[in-house]
Formats: C-alpha cells, structure tokens, sequence
C-alpha cells in the first residue's frame, strides 16, 4: 500500500472507530440496504475496499451520497462492524479534503435547495448535535 | 539441624550442555543443611534412582533436592523413590533446571548462575518443608446422572453396563431429550426415534438404571466420591406405579388447549398428557396449569375413566436423598429464541419456521402426521428458504446472539433441503449461508449430494429482511458472488437458529461449583487432554452442555464420560493430595472472603471456642475441607489476615524461596 493511501486508509478508521476486519463477508449489510441499487459500491464492497485501502475511489464515488445514513447496516451486522460509519467516515474526508469549508448548522437553511444532499444535511446535524 | 542431600542432572547434554552440573553441585555444597552434594548424568534412571536412595540411607538425609526437568516431569517419579527409601515424599523438591534454565540460556556461565540461584531457592524452600500424609477418602458406588437426553442415557447405559448403580435425573415428563423430537439424522438419514427408542427401552430395563423423570436436582453437597444431592421429583398427579399408559384419560380430558411442548407448540395437547408415543416412563402427567380440577376443582374426568385408579390430585412434590460417588452433567441445549431479530419476521409470520420445528413438521409422529405442509393455512409450501447461522457467529457486542459457531446447522439444513427435494420435487429450495461447514466422516459428500443431485440453491449471502405481502414472504438477501441484491417470493422461511445451553445449566453448574464459560457452557478440565472432565473432581461432562456437538460426537463424549466415571467408581478409596489449604484460628476473624475465592466450595465455617495466649471466646472461623480442596491457593492470597495457609506451598517456604533468590 503507497502512502497516500496508507494515510487515507487510517484516517477513515481513526474517524470512524470500525475495524473492517472483523467483516466476515456474510452479506447482512447489502441484503439490509434500501437504498442497494443506488449505491455503485454496495456495502459489504465498501468495507472491503477500506481494508484494502481503496479509499481515493471511495471517495470518488458516489456512493457516498447515495448512502440513506439509514444506520440499518449498523444495526443488523452480525459482527458490529459498522458499515454505515465507513461510509460517513470517507463523506467526511471528502468533505474536510475540499478546503475545509464545511459550514456550521445555522448557515445550512438559507443554502438547502434540491441540489444539496441530503446526507451532507444528516452528517452535519450527527456532528454538530453534541 | 537438617539433612539435605542435593543431585544435580545432566539430562544427558540437554542440561549439560548450557550448566555447568559440577559447577552447580560444588556451589551448594556449602549452603546450611547440605551434607551431600553431586551430579549424574540421568537421575530419573533406575542407575540414578538407586544413588539417591543410597545417599538418603548412608547420610541419613530427611530432605532432598534434585535439581532436573520440570516438576511436572518426574516430581512424582522422585518422590516414590524417596518414600522407597523411607524418607517422606513431600520431603523432596525439585529444582527446574531444564525447562527454565538450560532449554532458555545459550551462555553457559548464565546458565550455571541461574542453576545455582535456582538450587538454592529449592535448598531454602526444603528446610522450611514438613512431613505431609496423604488422607483417603472412600467412594459411594452410584452415578447421578443430569438430564435424560441422548448423552444422558449413553452415559448411564455405559456406566451400568460396568455394573455400577445409576440414577437418570430428567426434568422433563420423558426421556428421550431433543434426539426424541428429530425426524431424521445427518449424514445417513436413518430415522431418529428408530434409534433412539431402543436405547430408551434398554435404559428403562435395566436393572441398574434408575430412571427419575419429570424431578430436578435441588442440591448438591460433599465432594469426588462423597455427593450427596437432593432431588425434587415433582407431582405427576399421576401414580407411576399404577398407570399403564393407555391413554384414555388423554382421549377424554376436555381442556385440550395446552401448548404442545414436545412439537414446539406447533399443535395442542390435553392437560393430561403423555408427551409422545414412545415416551418412557409411559406414563400420564397432568399440567397443573391447564388442569380444570387442579385448578377450579370442577371436572375429575380422568379419575373416572381411568380403570386402574392411577389419578391422584392430591400428589405432592417428593424429595428424594441420595450419595453418589460421581456427577455427569448432560444438561443439554436449547433452539434461541428468534422473536429478537426482527428483520426475519418470525414473531408476525407463522410460515416463518426454526429447523426444529421444522423437524416436526416434517415427522410422520408430528402435527401434520409427515406432510410438509405451512402452518398458515395448511398447504404445500412450493418455495422454500433456508437463512444459515440465525444467532450464530454474531460479535458478542452486537447483542444480536451467540459468538461460537453452532455446529450442527449446516449438515441439518442440507438434511432437510435434500429429504425436501426428494419428497416433494416440485419444491424450489434456496439456502442462505456464511459458510458451509461440513467436516465429518461423510458429511461434506453429503452436502455436496444436496446440491448437485437434488439440485439445492445455495446462496452466498445473508437474508436482510422477511416481509410477507400477500400470503408470500418476499426474502430480500444478498448474492454476493453475482454482485446483487435479490429478492424471492417464499412460501415457507426455515430459520437455523443457534443452539444455546439449556437454560438449567446456569444454576447446575453453580450447584456443582462446576466452572462455565460466558455462553454457559461447562468447561472442560483441560481442552485437549481432559474434554470429559470438569475442573471440579469427580463432575464429568456428556453432550451439548460443554459445547456444540451432533449425535455421533455426543454418544462418543458420552462413553468417554461413562469411562471416566467407571474409573473413579472402580476404586474403593480416593487418596487425598496432601497439599491442601488450612486455616490458623488464632488469626482468623471468619470474614467469608477466602470462602467467595473457593472455586470448589472447599470452605465452611464454624463457631469454635479459640484458646490462646491471651484469648478465650467463641469465635467465627474458616475450615477447609482436605477432601474437596485442590490446592489451588486462592484463598491464601486473598485472606487479609494471614489466616490461611497451604501445607506443601506456605507463605513462610514461599518467602525463603524468593529470599534465596534475591539476598
């Protein structure tokens, strides 16, 4: 594994909290998806690739917006290993990676239309809710 | 003062090689109570042997050290030669100058250094030590055995065959266990009552099996070769005796709407009921919850029909008192429950089945009488889906069930996807798994038969999420070797939940001072070595309830179990290890801590007049009981007085060794 995606890759884990090594490839996950037809890389796939540190393509991916934040992937892993918080993990190193202009709650309504994700909206409040 | 001999071992070059031996014996030869000191190439030769016992006569020696391999090697074999040459067996120690010293040290001048350091610290421990005299216990000749399963009457099959008295303890109304309710076994798909039914009626026929059904055992007290247990045989309202199982009383009852336990509840049973037809004893028991005389005292039915008097309302729980030389717990298992996991909807739909309902449902003796039919409606089921590992293999932290693999599931999932598909070929039947886990004599042939000769669909993946929408259970799982989420429309979901302990063995193994794991299962005296055996004396293990096993496993453990009972109970007396724990009653204040350390219930306490210098009262105070104790020396690191003390391991030969060590 080359550097970058060596930092990447501990980054996720670090934000996340998820050890994706404990996955036992049973399929829980995307058999739980709702939203598994949007997804390019399902969630069982994600977990994988952060093992094998494919995050640029993650992040590349929109995969990570497509994601409902729904948690039922967390809920329902066998495991405990916490898909969802992968895919909320590389979101937000998408999001700090963009010149660290991530926004406060209180400037979000003015901005909402259609165009603004709604994960985006969900990752914010989960962070900003403390 | 002492005499103390000390003999230094070469083990050939394996001590050699790294300590200087001749160094080692010259070095002690000056250490206070040491009249003789010296080296030989093997000591635990017979050549050996002889030059200790030789020296122990010349020198009049009372202790002797031998500095050699680990104790655990040759401690015993040492201490008989002392004991031949008249000298007290615990009057020797041995010094471990193989195992920790020679086999870990590639200096030689190291190596001496440790040796003599180590030598030494024996030499210190050895002038502290007293002569200790193994006691004897004798041993009651009967068997109690737990539970009535399969690996309970193999067990109490073996043991009487031995000649030996055995008494079956099993809490239901009939023996027979969860084998009893199986329609057929993997991999030979041999029918399980045709098996097991004769194996009943053997066990009942014997003459020195002792069969005390529908009772549970209240109490255990004493220890290896010492128990005694009282066993709470509960009312029948029924006349064992008496009774001859006809069944009319069953064919009258008016109340008949009790949960039918025996067919997982798939159907319903009158109040007064023999479980099934084979079930031994063959006799009638009342549910006192279901029972309109018990209850309301209106009704008295079965007392009027039955022509040989056997009803007795007034029946009450009987005691019973018995001494046993030795305890075999075969507690056995039980299905989890599977109303938790929500997603697979088993709490909404009545088509969504465990496998051992299944079993009954697919039992020519079962609620349908042999027919596959959906408990819903009563039709036939045309697509049928198997989830693999329900509760198994979860992360313990996830609370979403058990973390060990359930064993059994995969090889009776196989079992019932092939006697599906021959049965019925019009069936469609897919299987979720994990893995596929097949290893056994015949087993992954097996499996490997249901898939391509009856065409079984395996799946990998898991199954997300069971709903039914209009009569059909829509299973939306993952295929992840196409890559896909998919969804099929299913007329009967077969869950194989995970098998966990019977829900008893908790406070069994508390009864027995018997150690379990987190998951309840009993643990085994040693994994490998001793799998029969709990780490307390004289309780052995048959079955499920150590861990998860298919009948050809359980009636091995069973037997293996049975052996080891044989071998205790063959034997008149138990010598006793000598090295046991005591307490000093002049320092002890009876503060109950060492008794909540004992892990095998060795301690009591008792109100003793303690005289001393200075003191006369009555006073609280632990003692030990030698026949129980293990020596494990728990309490003596937790008893805040000093009190407790174990003979053979003393605080005060303790600290000289380790003075030996460091000064």
């Amino acid at each position: 594994m080359e550097n970058n995606a060596k930092f990447l890759t501990e980054t996720a884990l670090r934000i996340s909290g998820v050890n994706p090594r404990k996955c036992m490839k049973c399929g829980k996950c995307s058999a739980t998806c709702p939203n598994y037809d949007k997804m390019e890389y399902h969630p069982h796939q994600f977990v994988t690739m952060v093992d094998r540190g494919q995050i640029e393509k993650l992040m590349e991916s929109d995969s990570i917006y497509m994601c409902l934040s729904c948690m039922a992937c967390v809920q329902r892993c066998p495991r405990g290993v916490e898909p969802g918080k992968l895919v909320e993990a590389v979101r937000l190193m998408k999001i700090r990676q963009q010149g660290m202009d991530h926004k406060g709650p209180r400037d979000i309504p003015p901005m909402v239309d259609e165009k603004v994700p709604q994960q985006l909206l969900m990752a914010a409040m989960r962070k900003y809710r403390k | 003062m002492q005499k103390i001999g000390v003999f230094v071992c070469w083990c050939g070059s394996n001590i050699a090689a790294t300590v200087d031996v001749k160094a080692v014996a010259e070095a002690v030869k000056n250490e206070p109570g040491v009249v003789v000191s010296t080296e030989y190439q093997y000591m635990c030769s017979a050549a050996g042997q002889k030059m200790i016992q030789e020296a122990i006569k010349e020198h009049h020696l009372d202790g002797i050290v031998v500095c050699s391999c680990s104790p655990r090697m040759h401690e015993a074999t040492f201490r008989k030669t002392a004991e031949a040459a008249g000298l007290n067996p615990y009057m020797v120690e041995i010094a471990n100058i193989r195992e920790q010293c020679s086999w870990i040290h590639k200096d030689m001048a190291e190596g001496t250094e440790k040796a003599i350091i180590l030598a030494r610290s024996a030499i210190a421990k050895l002038r502290n030590n007293m002569p200790l005299q193994a006691g004897t216990s004798a041993v009651k000749k009967r068997c109690l055995v737990i539970g009535g399963g399969i690996a309970g009457i193999q067990t109490a099959l073996d043991v009487a065959d031995a000649g030996f008295e055995v008494d079956i303890v099993e809490k239901r109304p009939t023996i027979g266990g969860r084998m009893a309710q199986l329609d057929k076994t993997f991999p030979t798909l041999d029918c399980s009552a045709c098996i097991l039914t004769p194996k009943m009626v053997e066990a009942s026929q014997s003459e020195k099996i002792n069969i005390i059904s529908y009772a549970e055992v209240e109490k255990v007290n004493g220890f290896v070769g010492n128990f005694t247990a009282t066993i709470r045989k509960k009312a029948r309202y029924v006349d064992e005796l008496k009774c001859t199982g006809c069944g009319l009383c069953m064919a009258k009852c008016p109340a008949k709407k009790g949960k039918n336990e025996f067919n997982m509840e798939l159907d319903n049973r009158p109040a007064i009921y023999i479980p099934f037809a084979q079930a031994i004893p063959n006799v009638a028991v009342i549910d006192p919850e279901q029972c309109n005389k018990l209850k309301n005292d209106k009704c008295g039915l079965c007392e009027r029909v039955c022509t040989a008097g056997a009803i007795n309302y007034k029946q009450q729980d009987e005691l019973i008192e018995r001494e046993y030389g030795a305890i075999v717990v075969a507690t056995g298992f039980q299905p989890i429950d599977a109303n938790p996991l929500n997603e697979l909807g088993y709490a909404e739909n009545a088509d969504v089945v465990t496998s051992l309902e299944l079993e009954r449902l697919m039992n020519a003796a079962g609620p349908s009488k042999g027919t596959l039919v959906r408990p819903s409606d009563g039709k036939h089921p045309h697509t049928i889906v198997f989830v693999q590992c329900v509760g198994s293999r979860c992360d313990e932290n996830t609370k979403r069930g058990k973390p060990y693999c359930s064993k059994i599931c995969c090889m009776y999932t196989a079992k019932h996807a092939m006697l599906i598909r021959e049965k019925y070929p019009d069936t469609d039947v897919h299987v979720f798994y994990i893995d596929v886990r097949t290893p056994g004599k015949n087993f992954d042939e097996f499996y490997r038969r249901a898939v391509e000769q009856y065409g079984v669909d395996y799946i990998k993946g898991q199954v997300g999420k069971v709903a039914n929408e209009n009569g059909k259970l829509m299973v939306q799982g993952s295929d992840l070797i196409n890559g896909e989420q998919i969804t099929i429309a299913a007329d009967l979901v077969v869950l194989a939940t995970a098998i966990e302990p019977d829900p008893t063995a908790r406070s069994i193994g508390t009864m027995l001072t018997s150690s379990m794991d987190t998951n309840d299962f009993f643990t085994e005296a040693h994994p490998k070595l001793r799998p029969v055996e709990s780490p307390t004396a004289g309780i052995f293990l048959s079955g499920v309830c150590q861990g998860p096993k298919d009948i050809p496993e359980t009636v091995a453990q069973a037997g293996a179990a049975a052996s080891k009972v044989i071998g205790l109970l063959a034997k008149d007396h138990l010598v006793t290890n000598p090295c046991v724990a005591g307490s000093n009653e002049l320092l002890c204040n009876g503060c109950s801590q060492c008794e909540k350390v004992c892990p095998y219930g060795a301690i009591t306490y008792i109100e003793k007049e303690v005289r001393g210098p200075g003191v006369r009262e009555v006073r609280r105070i632990a003692q030990v009981n030698p026949a129980v104790c293990q020596g494990c020396g728990a309490c003596t690191v937790t008893c805040p007085s000093g009190a407790m003390d174990l003979k053979g391991f003393s605080n005060q030969q303790i600290m000289a060794e380790v003075d030996a060590i460091c000064l």
